[in-house]
């Protein structure tokens, strides 16, 4: 018997459904919803009381106009009164209207939680079940703060139907995932974790997803459901297609259920216990065992689902990545797929594949699969497949395969779907970086990729061949001669021009020997392009310009016409106006020598992460390419590493020699011997060269942002927690005495893994590096699961400074590097001496240092409660001494104290008065260094 | 997790949506055209996902999809989720939807909207499926019918029905 027999449906709804679908335009549509919109609101609004019949049909009349996009903004009232209905039709089309159309911030909530309650604790399970799918579908954070402690009981209760056990569960996991600090832990996890064992596999399965979870964030709390996973699986797989009855779905048992556990094994490494890996190894042998059987069925469901469990079981044998015969079974099998006539079945195996070569057990295994990647590359119907095809090969490509994969993609660039271009770019040109064993091979790659897909190549890649070709001597000739010959070609992409005119501006000199590329013919070719430029690539030319002026005296008469005339001298760009002039200026009032000395050749570039990667990464989310990335990165250690590393210095000195005050150029960057190509992409630009963090920062890895949560907290207090993640938690407990300060650091592990090649270092940037010294002691390369590593860093204060050192942390959880940076709370008031004096000569002095720039003064609002007590506890915790009886007015704190640094000491007196009435303070700092002032009123006016 | 389920026809007017992460009811709708156009250029007998459009987040979800003669199921989920395994739970949901309605056509979904949406609410909760074998789901669907024929004594006769 159907459930629904046809035609039982409401008459009215009908007839108005019936009319929508009539009407012949867009128009007569919206006419037809307004005047049905216009019948309900009479209906809803009139004194007649409507039953619960019509209640429901014009309830789903406001459904169906809803599905057609429109909004429905009355009608809520309504749904909530159907909730306290006691008729089952009423309260379920009332759920419904509400899990369609009410947004977690409605004012509503509160009313619909009401009646949630009351269906909570009805003990009829249908409305138990409806008011769990509303909690569910709706999750706001309300619902999380009422409901977070009633659901888990309701969950783990005895008495518990199966079907509202379900529903439970998944209700339970929507408000973790919406509000996770609000659904506390306790005794009903560990009978969570027993519902593992259950009878109904129903509730076994919605469990699962939960415990995936939880488990994701607190593993420990968890780690007793992984002998119940593998008991279940183990049964499932060993079971019968028959035991399982409806849960087995065409010939496959339970394979949802399957699915959900091996997930669930995902999220822990692989078992200690032998006896439990044993077993858990024998499901995934079983489970690879039937995909070489015949299939039982000819139905594609069959195959889906066998092949569900087994994609699930691949993942897991790569996530433990410890069994050498079970990757390369793996790799086996989905290298079968990859010639499936299934196009999901490809897709898939592809995907998986790329997971798979990233481990060193199977990454031979996988590149065997080369061909038949490259043939699914050009043959592929399908772009999903053919994207597939390129991640793979990008996972799989290594020293031995780069030049065939690198050819490949290249050639696929040419027809790619433009969807993927500027991914295939960045991949090609990461690849021809990290694989180059000679550097020619990678310039004509990197052209290569201008030329065919000038347009998708951004600004990373371009900037990146020029800072290798920089760095490597042994190319730059080869390098000139390259962009000389590319540049010949009638329409070359702009992108070229830039690459062109930078390499022919720096080694230009390196072909003018020959006579087909004397300077003068150089010259001539690059402004020939000039004038089919825009504005930030003739930037560059000009600067190009400049640089032959100094490569090659005898063409400096023509570019001096060039730069000259009115078009460049008045150009409406005031860039390349203002780059003329100085120009100009430069080659005709400089000596030889100060030419040579301006326009010297680039200094290398520091070695540091490509911000290609970077780029690539950004766009990828932080999946599956940085994973590949760090492995690949350990297995070849540095191969291309070996450019030499200059430290950030020599370029400031380059710099500032560079743009010194005889010419008049003051702080302009134009003449630094970096053209920058135009005034909105200048300071990327230079961020890009020159933003290296110092020596001891962490090199080839994604820098993370640097985290100041509790910064704050640390200005008045020196013990406290820093920093916490689901990982890590950084305690600090610090000592400072005159200009001198000691600082204990403690990483404690949050997790039951233990981290590896873990790494600490401080880092002071900037002007920071004159003013504070700090020595961290290195630390143990590894924190055990659960313990604590200790780290002591040992501070001078060399004079007084504004900025914070950063503290950056690296290590490896899992398989994956996690990079963490935070602001050590070292700020200048830690170097306080407090100091005792008299109203007298409180007053004296304050007199003395009346001079205006001794003086800060703030006025703010109070962010926190005005506590006298609290205030005093402050001002003591910020170092200063707080003197009593000194002000006239008993409300207002007085304090003074030195700052010590090593130079020199700096005398501070403060006053702070506070205004209850209007909630504010007004904060005044006299010292005699007007930068210690202002810093100072700074970090205390932020702590009221 | 499921992010989002749509079922539209071949000219991409919506029959049912059901989004289980808040959008702006302009967003929801545009998130509904822009997977008709990624959907329905695509040729048959290419494979079933895709990845999402923009709107739904890009590349960090996936669209699995199923044509079936006028309609398009479209479920959209992140990685979390087993591909095949939602392919299949579509087909436990086009096969309940199937036995409920006796031959399921596009009209079906279209003047039963509340009883489809009930359907899935049996089968997926607030992201996540609930429930995959098809006997215990339409057991709880014959359960509500029957509970709902019990009240019907209740309601008016429905003569001046509009």
């Amino acid at each position: 018997m159907p459930a629904v027999s046809k035609g039982d449906g409401m008459r009215g709804l009908a007839v108005f459904i019936s009319d929508i679908r009539n009407c012949k335009s867009k128009e007569a549509e919206i006419k037809r919803i307004n005047k049905e919109l216009a019948n309900i609101r009479s209906k809803f609004k009139g004194d007649k009381a409507l039953d619960g019949y019509s209640k429901k049909k014009y309830v789903c009349k406001l459904l169906f106009i809803f599905l057609l996009g429109h909004d429905i903004d009355f009608g809520h009232m309504e749904a909530v009164n159907l909730l306290s209905s006691n008729k089952y039709t009423e309260k379920q089309i009332g759920y419904l209207f509400i899990s369609v159309l009410v947004n977690s911030n409605s004012d509503l909530i509160r009313l619909i939680n009401n009646a949630i309650k009351n269906d909570l604790s009805s003990r009829n399970p249908t409305f138990m079940n409806l008011a769990l799918h509303c909690i569910a579908n709706v999750g706001s954070r309300e619902m999380a703060e009422a409901f977070a402690a009633e659901v888990p009981r309701i969950l783990v209760a005895g008495d518990t139907m199966d079907s509202v056990k379900q529903s439970a569960a998944l209700c339970l996991l929507r408000l973790y995932r919406t509000s996770p600090d609000l659904v506390p832990m306790g005794e009903w996890t560990a009978r969570v974790v027993h519902l593992l064992n259950d009878q109904h596999l129903g509730v076994v399965t919605a469990a699962t997803s939960l415990i995936i979870t939880l488990a994701q964030k607190n593993p420990d709390d968890f780690k007793t459901s992984v002998s119940l996973a593998v008991a279940r699986l183990s049964r499932i797989v060993t079971s019968a297609s028959t035991d399982l009855q409806d849960y087995t779905y065409y010939f496959v048992a339970a394979p949802w259920l399957s699915v959900k556990l091996l997930r669930l094994l995902q999220c822990y490494p692989p078992p200690e216990d032998a006896a439990i890996r044993g077993r858990l190894t024998e499901c995934l042998e079983t489970i690879l065992n039937k995909a070489q059987e015949p299939p039982k069925s000819k139905k594609v469901q069959h195959s889906n689902a066998k092949n569900a469990v087994l994609f699930e079981a691949i993942s897991l044998i790569i996530h433990h990545d410890s069994e050498p015969t079970l990757l390369v079974r793996a790799c086996n099998q989905l290298g079968q797929f990859l010639q499936h006539r299934e196009t999901n079945l490809r897709y898939l195996a592809l995907e998986s594949m790329c997971t798979l070569a990233s481990s060193e057990f199977s990454h031979e295994a996988v590149k065997t699969h080369i061909e038949t990647v490259i043939n699914a590359l050009k043959t592929e119907r399908d772009v999903s497949v053919r994207q597939r095809a390129v991640d793979l090969l990008y996972a799989m490509c290594d020293r031995s395969n780069a030049k065939q994969i690198v050819a490949e993609m290249l050639s696929y660039l040419e027809t790619a779907d433009y969807s993927i271009r500027e991914e295939i770019v960045l991949k090609v040109a990461i690849l021809a970086e990290k694989y180059a064993v000679d550097y020619t091979w990678y310039v004509d790659t990197i052209l290569n990729l201008i030329r065919i897909a000038g347009d998708y190549v951004s600004e990373e890649v371009w900037y990146r061949v020029i800072q290798i070709v920089i760095n490597r001597d042994d190319v730059q000739g080869y390098a000139a001669k390259t962009v000389f010959e590319a540049l010949q070609a009638p329409a070359c992409h702009e992108n070229l021009v830039k690459v062109g005119g930078y390499i022919l501006g720096e080694f230009g000199n390196l072909i003018a020997g020959d006579p087909r590329s004397s300077p003068l013919i150089q010259f001539d070719l690059l402004h020939s392009k000039f004038h089919l430029c825009s504005v930030p690539t003739r930037a560059l030319l000009l600067s190009a310009y400049i640089k032959f002026i100094n490569l090659f005296p005898e063409v400096k008469g023509t570019i001096q016409e060039v730069l000259r005339s009115d078009s460049q001298l008045r150009n409406a760009d005031v860039e390349l106006q203002q780059r003329a002039v100085e120009y100009l200026r430069l080659s005709c009032i400089a000596s030889t020598d100060i030419l040579a000395t301006v326009l010297e050749e680039m200094p290398p570039f520091p070695e540091r992460e490509s911000s290609i990667l970077a780029k690539l990464k950004r766009k990828k989310g932080s999946g599956t390419v940085s994973d590949i990335e760090e492995n690949r990165k350990e297995r070849n250690t540095n191969v291309n590493g070996g450019v030499n590393h200059s430290s950030a210095n020599t370029n400031a000195k380059v710099t500032s020699s560079s743009s010194t005050d005889l010419l008049g150029l003051g702080s302009n960057t134009a003449i630094n011997s970096t053209p920058p190509p135009g005034p909105s992409t200048a300071a990327s630009l230079l961020v890009d060269v020159f933003s290296e963090t110092s020596p001891t920062g962490p090199l080839g890895a994604p820098s993370a942002p640097v985290s100041d949560d509790n910064f704050s907290r640390f200005v008045c207090k020196n013990n406290g927690v820093l920093y916490e993640n689901q990982l890590l938690q950084i305690g600090l407990k610090s000592e400072f005495r005159q200009n001198l300060g000691r600082m204990y650091v403690f990483y404690g592990n949050k997790t039951s893994t233990q981290f590896l090649n873990f790494s600490a270092s401080v880092v002071c940037q900037d002007a920071l590096r004159a003013q504070l010294n700090v020595h961290a002691k290195p630390a143990d390369p590894t924190i055990d699961g659960g313990a604590q590593l200790q780290q002591i860093l040992n501070i001078e204060c060399v004079s007084d400074f504004v900025e914070a050192p950063v503290l950056n942390i690296q290590f490896r959880y899992g398989g994956t590097l996690q990079n963490i940076a935070v602001k050590l709370p070292v700020t200048l008031n830690k170097f306080f001496q407090p100091t005792e004096m008299t109203s007298q000569d409180f007053f004296q002095r304050w007199k003395q240092l009346s001079a205006p720039q001794q003086e800060v003064q703030k006025i703010f609002k109070a962010k926190h409660s005005m506590d006298t007590e609290v205030t005093k506890a402050k001002i003591i915790g910020f170092g200063v001494a707080l003197l009593d009886g000194v002000d006239p007015n008993p409300s207002n704190f007085v304090g003074a104290g030195v700052i010590h640094t090593k130079t020199t000491q700096v005398g501070c007196l403060l006053r702070l008065e506070p205004n209850t009435q209007a909630q504010m303070y007004r904060l005044t700092l006299r010292t005699s260094r007007d930068s210690v002032s202002q810093r100072l009123c700074d970090l205390l006016s932020d702590q009221f | 997790m499921i992010k989002a389920i749509l079922i539209f026809n071949n000219h991409g007017k919506p029959r049912l949506s059901k989004f289980y992460e808040h959008y702006s009811e302009d967003t929801e709708q545009q998130i509904i055209r822009e997977t008709f156009h990624l959907v329905s250029k695509r040729d048959e007998n290419v494979c079933n996902f895709l990845e999402g459009g923009l709107l739904i987040g890009g590349s960090d979800n996936k669209l699995i999809y199923r044509h079936y003669a006028t309609l398009y199921f479209v479920f959209c989920v992140d990685s979390s989720e087993s591909e095949l395994g939602i392919l299949d739970l579509i087909q436990v949901f086009v096969e309940t939807l199937d036995k409920c309605f006796e031959n399921v056509c596009e009209l079906d979904l279209i003047f039963h909207v509340d009883k489809v949406h009930n359907i899935l609410a049996e089968m997926v909760m607030g992201g996540m499926v609930l429930e995959t074998n098809m006997n215990e789901i339409i057991t709880q669907i014959d359960a509500q019918n029957k509970m709902e024929k019990s009240e019907t004594f209740i309601f008016q006769s429905p003569r001046q029905d509009r």
